[in-house]
């Protein structure tokens, strides 16, 4: 190997363009990307928790920008990335643990029960935020 | 890379080597999720709670020893959890070596830095200052 090589010569993992649509690769991939989406959502979580221990007019600035319509359209998608990425990472747990629904028709099944749960779930969530 | 059909991916990819480090990175990855798993539910209702009642509820929500001690606990369970998804996200669509080791870098500071301003603030909150 050349002391600086443009790029690594190991293979790159397969993208999205080589899978066949079916649930368990969709749930695969949402995981991934709700993993990416949560890594930023910190920043939300920082900013709430910043502006708490600022005093009430930072407070109440965020909490503005929270309570409004884009703002509650991020809060639902962070719900759906939040309890997705639980439910499927409590599967992948399983997967290694336990090792057990690793079967074609199960996998497929749990993967549509995950999404159905984090958007449910979600619904639910921004639901009950709404109506309080 | 070699052009040759009659060169298998398994045969480029042969005796490059692995790192020999991703045990660990695997079981950690785990065991913060082990962790999240009761924290997660922990932070999502009580959040929700507290936000909703305005900037009083709020605070005093996140004063007390037990949900400041909570929070702090969330925050390093899943700041560590993401800053070693974030590193299989890189390793995996980053071939460039040089990118892919700024990107790590950078990936590292920033859950140690997210971590701190959130642990500064609870802790503030919780001291009353």
């Amino acid at each position: 190997m050349s002391a600086t090589p443009k790029a690594d010569s190991r293979p790159l993992s397969p993208h999205l363009q080589i899978w066949r649509f079916h649930a368990t690769m969709a749930a695969s991939i949402t995981h991934r990307l709700t993993g990416v989406g949560l890594y930023g959502g910190t920043l939300l979580i920082a900013a709430w928790l910043v502006a708490l221990a600022s005093g009430p007019d930072a407070y109440n600035a965020v909490e503005a920008v929270a309570f409004s319509i884009p703002g509650q359209i991020l809060l639902f998608l962070w719900a759906f990335a939040v309890l997705f990425h639980f439910a499927n990472g409590i599967r992948h747990l399983v997967w290694d643990g336990p090792g057990v629904g690793f079967d074609p028709k199960v996998a497929s099944q749990v993967s549509i029960f995950n999404f159905a749960f984090a958007l449910l779930g979600a619904a639910a969530l921004m639901t009950a935020a709404i109506l309080s | 890379m070699a052009n040759s059909k009659f060169v298998t991916p398994t045969k480029i990819t042969r005796g490059l080597g692995a790192s020999k480090t991703g045990t660990s990175a695997h079981i950690r990855q785990r065991v913060s999720a082990l962790a999240l798993i009761v924290l997660v539910p922990w932070f999502l209702f009580s959040v929700m709670k507290a936000a909703l009642g305005g900037y009083s509820d709020a605070l005093a929500w996140a004063g007390s020893p037990l949900n400041a001690t909570l929070l702090i606990l969330t925050a390093g369970a899943a700041f560590y959890h993401m800053r070693l998804g974030m590193q299989v996200v890189i390793e995996d669509y980053i071939g460039k070596p040089g990118t892919r080791a700024a990107l790590q870098i950078l990936n590292t500071f920033f859950a140690a830095a997210l971590f701190v301003v959130v642990a500064m603030a609870v802790l503030r909150i919780w001291t009353g200052g």
